[in-house]
């Protein structure tokens, strides 16, 4: 296809490579790659907050709930926050593996694989929440549906029992998914490892792959099903978390715009958390060749058009809070704004809805720096967003006396400084044995963009024609 | 593991599995399956560091029944869902939700749903795993020493001497004229 006169597009992997390099250079972050201070450190500083976490979470079990800020009537804090936030996160990994791969888009090729544990260490984090939200988390499988003594079972006209069922769903295909499009990879970290512990463990994990011709078309109708099968569940998993709160009668959550929303703000903060990890990942490994200008240039569009649903949220909160002409979601809205939680309403705006529109500016989108400051802006402003709703709907509802004031405490801050050091930690040990980047899709690319090897001297048998 | 090209051994030893080719493109390995193919070979497979299109139909792969066992899987996740909600709420314990009827399945819809995907996804991936033996500890494959860049750069295309047309000899030559990298003798 030519390219349009004066537009430049930069292309989705720098010329020049084989399909012997691309391996070569995605490997070798695993194999070959010595151990160094940046890594240890941050290593040992994320360990310290999974420490952090784990006290956390003891503490939490030893002395109950109440060591936590919710109290009614704010009975959903931290915990559902950051579980929100957490599972959002998730969203934009299978978005980039999913979505974009049924739509063809090969610039997809060189971020998948880090988004796609990007997703599963979200769901992790994102997972622990509504356990410890229980309170008594030893009763934890009273969700999962089990003969019993009781004879009782879960109600399942709850979104929140749908919301156990479309989170494990997630957790588990999100973990397939990822793991089926490693098979080949780990065949070649097995086939290239000199060590004999790395074979043996890279080998019991690559079950034996060998690119047998018939195993790479059952491959990849697998995984195009896959494709297909994760794609619904960005949907379906983020709506079920909107509906949480849409099936209340709260003013401020009782909206039927809230699943479309929670799955736009997903994919927004998602879009955010891939930048913010592949900018600093790039660098540290020398992949600027592989995850390019034009990466980033796409993953800001994409979180420009979701920050535009996000925003486009906003107004119809605030627009049905007035026209609906109920006296409670006209108050909700102005509490918001004008409430003791003010502040963070408006961080969340301008985090959320004027930050990103600098994104509509091109050198912004290929400026890395600007970028990552920009997509840790987004962040910041999702998290506010979830405090937002889950907080002043909650403090302030119907009657006044009853309402009241939610402060976190130093626990609820641990635990989720805690699973951001989590997540890290499992990122940095990913990045550290596991190729980063999917090295086969990469072989592919190169073939489909007539890179690769050179054509052998005779392609065809001498007597072919 | 003998990969002298140029001796000529008339009988086939009892141990071989097979004769393997090393091409440096996909070009040539799909160009050398299709030649395979038509001299009568059945039983000959073709390794790459990625898929490539056409190879497997090119060795006579007709369909993979991947497709069957995932729907398989969603239909047994969605029945499986739909049914558990529907016995604990109809049969095992009538609990009145807002005076909704005890089957009322638009609430049950969400749940099924999730686990019809979750069925398929299971499915797709066991079953695509069963359906090509995996895992498999050992293959004769990985005795020929230049296999390893089956996983890099290098393709690999093997006639197996369970085939009932191989000859050693004359399967070398066929091999030998496609113009490879190498041709090696695969043992068991």
């Amino acid at each position: 296809m030519p390219e349009t006169v004066g537009v430049h597009i930069p292309p989705v992997m720098e010329s020049g490579h084989t399909y012997a390099s691309v391996t070569d250079h995605i490997d070798g972050i695993v194999l070959r790659r010595r151990w160094t201070w940046v890594w240890l450190a941050a290593f040992g500083f994320t360990f310290a907050l999974v420490m952090l976490l784990t006290t956390a979470i003891g503490w939490l079990i030893v002395r109950g709930i109440g060591v936590w800020g919710v109290d009614i009537p704010v009975a959903w804090g931290f915990a559902i926050i950051n579980f929100v936030w957490w599972i959002g996160i998730g969203h934009a990994g299978t978005f980039i593996s999913a979505m974009l791969l049924l739509m063809r888009q090969d610039w997809r090729t060189s971020i998948n694989r880090f988004a796609e544990a990007m997703t599963l260490f979200a769901v992790a984090c994102a997972g622990l929440f509504p356990l410890l939200h229980l309170g008594r988390i030893k009763f934890f499988y009273w969700l999962v549906p089990y003969p019993n003594t009781m004879w009782l079972w879960p109600q399942f006209r709850s979104a929140l029992v749908w919301d156990v069922f479309a989170v494990s769903t997630y957790g588990l295909v999100s973990l397939i998914f990822w793991y089926v499009g490693l098979i080949p990879d780990l065949a070649t970290l097995r086939d290239r490892a000199t060590g004999r512990r790395r074979r043996v463990i890279y080998g019991i994990l690559a079950m034996g792959w060998r690119g047998a011709s018939r195993h790479w078309t059952r491959y990849q109708t697998a995984y195009l099903l896959l494709a297909g099968l994760a794609a619904p569940l960005v949907i379906s998993v983020h709506s079920i978390v909107g509906m949480d709160f849409a099936s209340a009668q709260l003013p401020g959550w009782h909206t039927t715009i809230f699943p479309p929303y929670f799955v736009a703000g997903a994919i927004f903060s998602g879009f955010a958390m891939v930048l913010s990890l592949a900018i600093p990942m790039r660098a540290a490994f020398g992949l600027q060749g592989f995850i390019t200008i034009r990466h980033l240039d796409n993953c800001a569009k994409l979180m420009l058009v979701n920050g535009l649903i996000v925003a486009y949220g906003y107004l119809a909160e605030a627009y049905m809070g007035w026209y609906s002409g109920n006296a409670y979601e006209s108050y909700v809205n102005l509490n918001r704004m004008h409430g003791p939680y003010a502040p963070a309403y408006w961080v969340m705006m301008t985090c959320n809805v004027l930050v990103p529109q600098l994104l509509w500016f091109k050198w912004v989108r290929r400026n890395v720096p600007t970028l990552f400051l920009l997509a840790f802006l987004v962040n910041v402003g999702m998290w506010t967003e979830r405090y937002v709703i889950i907080i002043t709907s909650l403090h302030r509802d119907f009657l006044p006396s009853s309402w009241g004031m939610y402060y976190p405490t130093f626990w609820d801050l641990a635990t989720l400084v805690g699973t951001i050091g989590l997540f890290l930690c499992f990122f940095l040990l990913f990045c550290r044995f596991l190729p980063v980047i999917s090295i086969f899709e990469m072989r592919e690319l190169v073939h489909s963009t007539a890179g690769g090897t050179r054509p052998p001297p005779t392609m065809e048998p001498k007597h072919a024609h | 593991m003998p990969t002298d090209v140029s001796a000529h051994p008339s009988a086939a030893p009892a141990d071989l599995f097979g004769l393997a080719a090393e091409f440096a493109s996909p070009e040539a390995l799909l160009a050398a399956a299709r030649r395979v193919r038509a001299a009568g070979y059945t039983r000959a497979e073709a390794y790459s560091p990625f898929p490539i299109e056409g190879l497997s139909h090119a060795l006579g792969f007709a369909r993979s029944r991947v497709a069957m066992i995932v729907l398989f899987g969603a239909f047994i996740g969605a029945v499986g869902a739909f049914g558990m909600q529907w016995y604990a709420n109809v049969l095992s314990y009538t609990w009145d939700i807002g005076g909704k009827p005890p089957n009322s399945w638009p609430a049950f819809i969400p749940i099924t749903f999730e686990l019809a995907v979750l069925g398929a996804a299971v499915a797709a991936v066991l079953g695509m795993l069963a359906l090509n033996g995996l895992p498999e500890p050992y293959h004769p494959m990985f005795n020929l020493p230049q296999f390893g860049l089956a996983s890099r750069d290098r393709f690999f295309l093997c006639v197996e001497a369970s085939d009932p047309k191989f000859d050693l000899a004359e399967a070398r030559q066929l091999l030998q004229d496609l113009a490879p990298v190498s041709v090696g003798e695969v043992l068991k």
